[in-house]
């Protein structure tokens, strides 16, 4: 695979103690999973993915109309709806909202729509602290890094790692104990949110019919993020939207479960608009910025539009065998996984990362346990087609094009075909690895990569052809 | 104006759709209600609850409610919402806890330093063992969310089957209030190591009493 990071992965697969920190966690998210997904427990779960698939395709295939319902419901409840090109003009609203409000602090609850537009070194760069307040996002925060898993953003570190995170950037005595370490976290944090003039916060869902945003989290974060700060901005892709609010009885249903095995979080907010007039507490402020930043360049494909389906539960990760090996960090964008496969290439373009789609052994265990039934084995087929489209005119690839129309051309002729098959065996004999240990062409660049790992299969004394015409030869006699 | 129209813009240009045109029929909303009693319900709702180390109390009068509530608080700080019914069980006579706050900052200070917060809810969910908050002059954000043990007191008529009960019921949340709240047991973590970790933000123990 060209141009894959590949120093890097060897790096990942050969720290045993990463190996086994990916692996576990991935294992149990899986086991929690199917724990409330099976038959006995929620015989209609597959009635569900169904119906999330359909709602989602139809709202999706009507964009444009339930964001102008949605825009419209938020406004009349107060709020402000913001519609955003790209990260950039996220970051200008962002600055001149806290400038005008004289805020410095901004606290902020998990967002991966607010990773891909790398908004807290941006925010920084105007001079203003944005602090992540869920655990696994103020960890990975501290420690300059990107987020490893959707759900699980610390999944990588240690107690230990934790603990030096801590002594260094938050000056306080080394603990090494995962309850103390929370504890740690809670009070620092705490003051954040008590003394923070913006909150800044994700979306899981946005509600059309009731210009609603949902948050689902398990540590009160989001809660404490919308609920303290005078401002309240929600960052959210406009694929987010949902028609109706009873439509959440479908997808919370799907979504706690698919990504931890939650039937439902601890906590769910929907909340539509600023605090009301007799309502004692609440932001006074309520603003939805809704981002493009790619999506709608996504949107003219109309096979590959259902990757915007998505609804971030990270089942697809913990359920991939190439994410298991080479963790979150390998892939080339905040997204990792099979998900972050499929949406990298188009938004950053096929050409960026052509290996992407490659790095696949479309098994498709993230297409069965997808919550919202996206095909994804089929959308990095087609997304590997159009590399392949893109590289037409490089010459390595004229090259192999040539020893696949010589391929197809023996593969016409029977009777070549055998004769070749035949003089195979005499030369190579029956041996193993047969080609590696053949001279010349085999131990050339890209041929010598592929059979460092690979090989066939050793010849047979005899071609499957003679044995089929001896068995009829004997049958007829 | 100009950012939006832009954004819609690209988005019909992209789906091959014309300004104002209706969507395609949307399919129909998919809510099951089973048939359950109250006290399948109560049943239901308190194994949930106490599978995610939520204390549970099947109260059989207000008196009995409020002597739980007073046992279990001492003679630590705590803050009772506005809430009719912790009037009506006598728990804001209770002598170390405060209630009656129509003020932001006030309610902040007494939250930010109680060691309990106590208030009622709209609904609970049988299903989840999850209790329904609407934001109101009776019930602040805060309360549930700020000290460090969350105390409900639950009418045994509002328990529902679930999600697509409640979802039956309010259609549409938005028109009651500015936020519905769902809590599912105590605030937890699992972010280091996959260690699970109660009370982060939010409380780390909950009780939930049914009268």
């Amino acid at each position: 695979m060209t141009g894959a990071p590949e120093n890097q992965i060897r790096n990942t697969l050969e720290n045993q103690h990463l190996q086994t920190a990916i692996y576990t966690a991935t294992g149990r998210l899986m086991s929690h999973r199917r724990a409330v997904v099976s038959p006995e427990v929620l015989p209609d779960f597959q009635e569900l993915r169904t119906q999330a698939n359909l709602i989602k395709k139809h709202t999706i295939e009507n964009l444009d109309y339930y964001l102008e319902q949605f825009a419209s419901n938020v406004a009349a409840r107060g709020g402000k709806v913001i519609w955003a090109r790209d990260g950039a003009a996220v970051v200008d609203f962002l600055a001149k909202l806290a400038k005008e409000k004289n805020v410095r602090l901004i606290v902020k609850a998990k967002s991966m729509t607010s990773e891909e537009i790398e908004l807290n070194d941006r925010l920084g760069r105007h001079g203003l602290e944005p602090v992540e307040t869920d655990l696994g996002e103020y960890i990975v925060q501290l420690a300059h890094e990107r987020p490893y898993h959707i759900v699980a953003p610390a999944l990588h570190k240690t107690r230990y790692e934790v603990a030096d995170l801590f002594t260094e950037r938050l000056g306080v005595e080394r603990e090494t104990e995962i309850e103390r370490q929370t504890k740690i976290a809670r009070s620092v944090l705490r003051e954040k949110f008590l003394s923070a003039g913006i909150g800044i916060s994700g979306a899981n869902f946005l509600v059309a019919d009731s210009g609603a945003i949902v948050l689902v989290t398990n540590e009160g974060n989001a809660r404490m993020a919308t609920t303290l700060p005078r401002i309240h901005v929600a960052i959210a892709g406009i694929e987010k939207v949902i028609p109706r609010a009873q439509d959440l009885a479908v997808f919370l249903k799907l979504l706690g479960r698919s990504a931890t095995g939650q039937p439902l979080t601890v906590y769910t907010s929907f909340l539509s608009g600023p605090r009301r007039e007799n309502e004692i507490d609440g932001p006074d402020e309520f603003y939805v910025v809704l981002l493009d930043n790619g999506r709608t360049r996504l949107l003219a494909d109309r096979y590959k539009r259902e990757s915007l389906y998505c609804i971030r539960c990270g089942a697809c990760l913990n359920h991939c065998p190439v994410y298991r090996k080479v963790g979150g960090h390998n892939y080339p964008w905040v997204y990792s996984g099979p998900i972050g496969k499929i949406i990298t290439p188009q938004y950053l373009g096929v050409t960026h990362d052509p290996w992407l789609p490659f790095a696949s052994s479309l098994c498709g265990a993230c297409e069965e346990v997808c919550p919202v039934k996206i095909r994804i084995p089929r959308l990095l087929l087609k997304l590997r087609s159009e590399v392949v489209k893109a590289k037409m005119r490089d010459p390595q690839s004229r090259l192999e094009r040539l020893g696949f129309r010589v391929w197809a051309w023996v593969m016409c002729r029977p009777k070549l075909y055998e004769m070749l098959g035949a003089m195979g065996s005499a030369v190579f004999g029956n041996g193993e690895a047969w080609l590696r240990r053949a001279p010349g062409l085999m131990n050339y660049g890209p041929v010598k990569a592929w059979f460092s790992q690979r090989d066939l299969a050793p010849m047979p004394a005899r071609s499957f052809r003679q044995m089929w015409r001896a068995r009829r030869k004997a049958a007829q006699d | 104006m100009q950012k939006k129209d832009d954004l819609l813009s690209r988005i019909r240009a992209a789906l091959g759709r014309s300004v104002g045109q209706p969507p395609a029929p949307l399919p129909p909303p998919r809510l099951r209600i089973p048939e359950m009693s109250v006290e399948a319900r109560i049943e239901r709702f308190f194994k949930n609850l106490e599978n995610l180390a939520g204390k549970t109390l099947l109260a059989s009068s207000l008196e009995e409610a409020r002597c739980y509530v007073a046992q279990l608080i001492g003679e630590q700080p705590a803050v009772a919402s506005n809430a009719p019914l912790l009037r009506e069980c006598g728990i804001t006579d209770l002598p170390t806890v405060r209630s009656g706050f129509a003020c932001e900052s006030d309610l902040r200070a007494a939250c930010a330093s109680a060691a309990f917060g106590i208030t009622s809810a709209d609904y609970a969910l049988a299903d989840t063992g999850t209790l329904v908050l609407f934001s109101s002059p009776e019930e602040a954000r805060m309360v549930s969310l700020l000290p460090p043990v969350h105390v409900a007191v639950v009418p045994r008529g509002r328990i529902l089957t679930g999600l697509d009960e409640l979802l039956t019921e309010v259609p549409l949340p938005a028109d009651r209030s500015s936020s519905m709240l769902f809590i599912t047991g105590p605030s937890r973590t699992a972010d280091i190591e996959q260690i699970l970790v109660r009370g982060v933000h939010g409380p780390g123990e909950i009780h939930v009493i049914v009268v």
